[in-house]
């Protein structure tokens, strides 16, 4: 029953961890808070969900979900936020450029999708449950959480051993100094939010298939709950997204097996409210993103 | 006269929500004022709506009173609130407003006399056009009254330059404080009018989303000028009316104004003006 | 209304390293003090601890019978020291008129046009626009702005940090005169200034810091033969420069 539990817990949570990670390199890089993350999360689910409806395979229409979700990241980056930096204009006016990108990107998906509930058609998913051990789970379930630990591994990868993690995290570090240094700061900066938009476009991809279900306001509710697991894990920290994406979605499940399930949410929020009075650094802080 | 009658007829409800969203909108301008975000007035104002809703359903209190004691209830809330968040600033602060929004969501989603998800409905619609512009006006007044006093003066300096206002005597956490406890009481106030013009009310009338809206209406107006708030209220109230053509599509317009207005005019519609004379 | 500032035994540490060591200062009404020594000898640590910005490990400050340390910076204000500062901290975005206003915040009297001119004019930009934004002005009229703001308090004591800074020599004359004119007014000065020839011009007394420990004090003159005084200046990249 408890492995159940934490077996769900983790599943959840890999999600989580996955729309936290994206949300804290933005965090990480620019130090401003990308609050159209969430309706890019949105835009990936319903695009894949439109491709597999026409016919498209499963796997192929998430991974045109994923590109398209950088791609919308990169175009989001040029409006909201280039001009912004050209000013520099703080941190307080892109948080609310992000909100006005977010609500046209939200209005046109009403526009198109309407406001209707929109789900997969069972014959697609996986669904047939698994015993593994004491653990049950489905197919489906085992793929998205295989595919969210194997993108997060990517991340890590691609920060850690690459030049592009190397420019990431040099910018991260002094933009001024990495532009001395000869780093083109913009191509830099439109790769990160490739990277960032395509993981949150890859958990809305991945939660619309778990809970089989797409609508309007997904995006706006993961964002909140994102933002809750980046403070608790330091904003800007590439493990502290993880672990904090995995410690919510463990509380999370537990609180509900414990029948708290209508004050789950109060979790998220009061850690995260207690966190910023108490250690507004998180508890890894900003320098792990540096450091990864 | 009669054309008048007959149009307020068809948009009384437009009117009173624009007042209302007036309000708001001054209640988030007095944070910006002070150059902080905080963004825990849409959640005060649900508190204030759901504190006045319950005395009229409940005790049977008539509309000043409810008023008042959703107005308390805010101002004290706020107060609470203001005492760990006051240090925190720029999206610190910001964060952690939207995560007590969120709380005070979940509280009214789940208590028994809120009325959980379903609200609360048969609130006296006892708030007419004349009590919500009646309050805007004295909110307005008071606001222009105090706009050279010493307290106003503390406000901008504490924007300007936090630690050259402390040099010059300035006690910024109060102000701070203050600029919260105000903020608080005048979304008390819009909060506490919503409900009784609405008939009912639910925890979604108070969500981030809203709180979204207000924003938009204070930056688009200029984020330094009160003037400029009511003014993004009300032009963003009645535009989607207006637009009833574009159906679903109209919600683009809010977004598209906002990014416009950040983007080639930093200080807003009224900052524009400024510029152009 | 006039008061002695005196910081005695002022100890600062940051971590491990000893900002300010044991430094005891007076300035007294009417008298221009000068602290000079080379940089990081702990000059920006004094005014810090005066003005409530940094605590103090050990030591005292006050102002007449008022203890000022541990107060905040801003009761610090209003128990009467006025400062400028040495990257300039106008309240850029406000008029000229404000920013003067703001100087008078922790007074309750409200300071008319006139008054304002007053503050101007002590402070040499007597003809300036009160209109203009602060942000406006050019970099030598924003520096007499913020000695305008500071006088406004009608301070018992003035902090002016490094006020030539960036000023050029007809300045620098001007801005001699302006501080003896503050002195007159009955508050005491503290001049925190690298320009030797300045300090030299309108100090009463000096003080010289270096690796945060007082090494001379007494009258401009002979602290500027004191040999220890020499050897911090040649010895160090900052040098006599003047």
């Amino acid at each position: 029953m408890i492995v159940q539990q934490l077996a769900n817990g983790v599943f959840l949570g890999a999600v989580y961890a996955l729309f936290a990670l994206g949300y804290t390199l933005v965090f990480g890089v620019l130090d401003i808070l990308n609050l159209a993350h969430g309706a890019v999360f949105a835009v990936a689910a319903y695009l894949t969900w439109t491709l597999v409806a026409a016919g498209m395979p499963l796997p192929l229409a998430a991974l045109v979900g994923i590109l398209a979700g950088g791609v919308l990241g990169v175009i989001l980056d040029r409006i909201a936020f280039a001009p912004l930096r050209k000013r520099n204009a703080g941190t307080l006016v892109p948080l609310i450029s992000s909100i006005g990108f977010a609500i046209v990107v939200t209005g046109l998906m009403r526009g198109g999708y309407g406001i209707d509930e929109r789900h997969f058609a069972e014959s697609a998913l996986p669904n047939a449950p698994l015993h593994l051990g004491p653990v049950t789970c489905t197919p489906l379930e085992l793929t998205i959480f295989a595919t969210a630990i194997v993108l997060m591994l990517a991340l890590s990868w691609v920060m850690r051993a690459t030049p592009l993690g190397r420019r990431i995290r040099a910018v991260a570090e002094d933009r001024t100094a990495a532009a001395l240094l000869g780093i083109d700061l913009e191509r830099t900066i439109a790769a990160t939010f490739f990277l960032a938009s395509a993981l949150g476009g890859a958990a809305g991809i991945l939660t619309a298939l778990q809970y089989n279900s797409l609508t309007l306001e997904m995006g706006g509710r993961v964002e909140l709950k994102g933002l809750a697991v980046i403070i608790l894990g330091g904003m800007g920290s590439i493990p502290g997204a993880v672990i904090g994406g995995f410690a919510l979605g463990i509380v999370e499940t537990i609180a509900i097996a414990a029948g708290f399930s209508p004050w789950r949410d109060a979790i998220a929020f009061g850690v995260m409210f207690l966190v910023l009075v108490i250690r507004p650094t998180g508890i890894f802080g900003k320098r792990a993103l540096r450091a990864a | 006269m009669n054309a008048l009658l007959a149009f307020y007829g068809a948009h009384s409800k437009l009117i009173d929500q624009i007042g209302v969203n007036a309000l708001l909108a001054l209640s988030l301008a007095i944070s910006l004022q002070a150059g902080q975000l905080a963004l825990s007035q849409v959640a005060l104002m649900g508190i204030a709506a759901y504190v006045s809703a319950i005395l009229a359903l409940q005790a049977h209190w008539a509309l000043l009173p409810c008023m008042l004691a959703g107005v308390a209830a805010a101002v004290a809330v706020a107060a609470l609130l203001a005492l760990p968040v006051g240090r925190l600033r720029g999206i610190f602060l910001a964060i952690a407003t939207i995560g007590f929004g969120e709380i005070v969501l979940v509280v009214a989603n789940n208590l028994k006399i809120t009325g959980g998800a379903e609200g609360l409905s048969g609130i006296p619609n006892d708030a007419n056009t004349l009590w919500i512009y009646g309050t805007l006006a004295i909110v307005g007044c008071v606001w222009y009254l105090a706009r050279r006093t010493r307290f106003a003066l503390s406000v901008a300096l504490a924007r300007e330059d936090e630690s050259a206002a402390r040099g010059v005597g300035v006690d910024v956490a109060t102000v701070r404080l203050w600029t919260l406890v105000l903020g608080g009481a005048i979304a008390g106030l819009a909060g506490a009018l919503n409900a009784h013009s609405a008939y009912f009310i639910t925890p979604g009338d108070y969500g981030f989303a809203r709180m979204e809206q207000v924003l938009v209406f204070c930056v688009i107006g200029g984020v330094t000028s009160p003037i400029g708030a009511v003014l993004g209220a009300v032009v963003l109230s009645i535009l989607p009316e207006a637009i009833r053509f574009m159906a679903d599509y109209r919600e683009v317009t809010n977004g598209v104004i906002l990014l416009a207005v950040i983007i080639f005019a930093p200080q807003g519609i009224s900052g524009f003006w400024k510029r152009a004379r | 209304m006039s008061a002695t500032l005196e910081v005695r035994n002022a100890t600062i540490r940051y971590g491990g390293v000893v900002a300010l060591d044991d430094v005891s200062l007076v300035i007294p009404p009417g008298r221009v003090v000068g602290l000079i020594g080379p940089n990081g000898a702990g000059k920006t640590s004094l005014v810090n601890a005066i003005t409530g910005v940094a605590p103090l490990a050990s030591g005292s400050i006050a102002l007449g019978t008022l203890a000022l340390s541990g107060k905040a910076t801003h009761a610090i204000a209003r128990a009467g020291i006025a400062r400028t500062y040495q990257n300039i901290r106008l309240f850029s975005a406000l008029s000229v008129r404000t920013n003067v206003v703001a100087g008078a915040y922790a007074r309750t009297t409200p300071l008319d046009d006139a008054a304002v001119r007053g503050y101007l004019a002590a402070a040499g930009i007597g003809e300036i626009a009160l209109d203009a934004t602060a942000a406006s002005l050019n970099y030598g009229d924003r520096r007499r702005l913020e000695i305008a703001r500071a006088l406004a308090a009608e301070p018992r004591i003035v902090l002016l940090d490094e006020p030539a800074a960036g000023m050029n020599p007809v300045e620098t004359i001007r801005l001699r005169e302006t501080i003896r004119g503050i002195a007159a007014r009955g508050p005491g000065v503290l001049l925190i200034e690298h320009d030797m020839s300045l300090v030299r011009a309108a100090c009463d007394d000096v003080v010289v810091l270096n690796f945060g420990m007082t090494i001379a004090s007494g009258t401009p003159a002979a602290v500027a033969s004191d040999p220890a005084v020499i050897e911090a200046y040649l010895g160090t990249d900052d040098g006599a420069r003047r």
